[in-house]
């Protein structure tokens, strides 16, 4: 039987590459921005590329973040995708001070370009931050070394090292690639853009 | 500067419904169609796509919407598409087929505006600022062109490039038109030039080995674009990709 998953719409970005993707993987695909049909979710995945104040603004106008909040407590399998994942966390620098969903503890920072060119857009390696693994999350299975796709100028920092479930090298520092707290994962890559090593990913979450 | 890994771009240029190669961006010749095309350079693993409408800003129009909307459901990396973007909402309607950037040239050096406008709008990350440069006589840089390199602007490249930069640019792709074509290698000098600014550089004209591949971004392009060097078949993005990473490059193989 195919998966349900519900995208949540409110309003900001780009959806089509993440549907594209889901439909592609055989999943039943609704795309909402009804609090009722978010609370009653099976799969969710939070997408979005833009500013985190619009983003937050766009979740809270539509009443989305406390069905959200609530899929997540209930232990519905959660997916945040780039700035999905980076409003996960507690608050944002971005243009600002922002409160995010504070679902995971932590901050969302500017990048540091330390010579470096910003924003880090390109393929680069993801892997498990010293002495982490993947075994039983959504990265599991995947090599670590292996390569997706990147567009950010923003950096997640949570608060509580195990929430970080994954580093990408960018010059001699490590950002955070991917954070994870119980049934919600985020990935600040993009999987749906990350050819079959991106795919694998999804299908995973879908069979979560 | 140190760099995060490198991508390999495959560039398809397209009139009406078809894949195209020229030399210097003229003298077309049908290669086939663009979506068989797009899809094996996907699965070779190119990092991403770029498709060009070579002849939509001289009829001012843009015929791209159905090419991208019957060959991007199968693609899963990066798809950028340019050729005849005036405003706004040629931008929206790329994107709402599946476009994940665009790439503008004429419409930003008429309306430089338009980048800032764009990337405030959809984010400088959907915003590919599209530069045909050719050497002036003389050893007096380089100029802009528009229209597959016929009309002059008048604008010199490197100033053209930190112009764009400052409007919101996320990326620029370098188009060399005395290198367009020839197999001969990039513009060396160009590419050093460039890819000092502060954004990601795509340096495009000219790649002919995998040699000339390495040597671009041994001068510090960020990605590369191929084109002849795949449709003429001379490598397959694996090979070239290959062909890098034996030479020490870190690309996605």
């Amino acid at each position: 039987m195919s998966t349900k998953v519900t995208v949540i719409d409110y309003g900001i970005g780009n959806l089509h590459s993440v549907l594209k993707a889901l439909h592609h993987l055989g999943a039943t695909v609704e795309l909402t921005g009804s609090p009722q049909r978010v609370a009653a979710a099976d799969h969710l995945v939070l997408p979005g590329v833009g500013a985190f104040s619009d983003g937050m603004k766009g979740l809270t106008a539509r009443g989305l973040a406390e069905p959200i909040a609530r899929a997540c407590e209930a232990g519905r399998p959660f997916l945040g995708i780039c700035l999905g994942m980076q409003m996960l966390l507690s608050e944002s620098d971005e243009f600002g001070k922002h409160a995010g969903l504070g679902l995971i503890s932590g901050r969302v920072v500017a990048i540091d370009a330390q010579g470096m060119k910003v924003p880090h857009v390109g393929w680069n390696h993801i892997a498990p931050p010293a002495g982490g693994s993947w075994p039983d999350t959504a990265l599991d299975g995947t090599a670590p070394g292996t390569m997706f796709y990147f567009v950010h100028s923003f950096v997640a920092a949570p608060s509580d090292p195990k929430h970080r479930l994954a580093e990408t090298p960018f010059g001699n520092q490590k950002l955070c690639a991917a954070v994870k707290r119980d049934n919600i994962t985020g990935f600040q890559f993009h999987p749906e853009k990350s050819g079959p090593a991106g795919l694998a990913l999804l299908s995973r979450f879908l069979s979560a | 500067m140190s760099s995060i890994p490198r991508r390999v771009i495959a560039r398809l240029d397209i009139k009406g419904p078809n894949l195209v190669k020229g030399i210097h961006l003229e003298g077309l010749r049908v290669m086939g169609d663009p979506g068989e095309h797009a899809t094996r350079y996907y699965e070779g693993g190119a990092d991403e796509l770029i498709y060009i409408d070579i002849v939509a800003s001289l009829y001012e129009r843009n015929n791209l919407t159905e090419v991208v909307e019957k060959t991007a459901a199968h693609l899963f990396v990066p798809l950028t598409v340019g050729g005849g973007i005036r405003k706004i909402d040629d931008i929206t309607q790329l994107l709402r087929v599946g476009a994940d950037k665009v790439a503008i040239n004429t419409a930003a050096i008429r309306n430089p505006d338009l980048i800032r406008e764009a990337s405030r709008t959809f984010g400088s990350q959907c915003i590919v600022v599209s530069i045909e440069a050719k050497r002036r006589p003389g050893n007096n840089g380089w100029e802009a062109y528009t229209d597959n390199g016929r009309e002059k602007t008048g604008l010199d490249v490197i100033e053209w490039s930190k112009r764009a930069v400052e409007l919101g640019a996320g990326e620029l792709l370098i188009t060399s038109v005395d290198k367009e074509g020839t197999k001969k290698g990039f513009d060396l000098e160009l590419v050093e030039k460039l890819a000092a600014l502060p954004i990601p550089v795509i340096a495009c004209g000219g790649a002919g080995s995998i040699d000339h591949v390495y040597q671009a971004i041994e001068k510090g392009a960020d990605a590369v674009a191929v084109a002849s060097l795949l449709h003429y078949k001379m490598e397959t993005v694996s090979s070239l990709k290959t062909g890098l990473r034996n030479r020490g490059i870190d690309v996605r193989v």
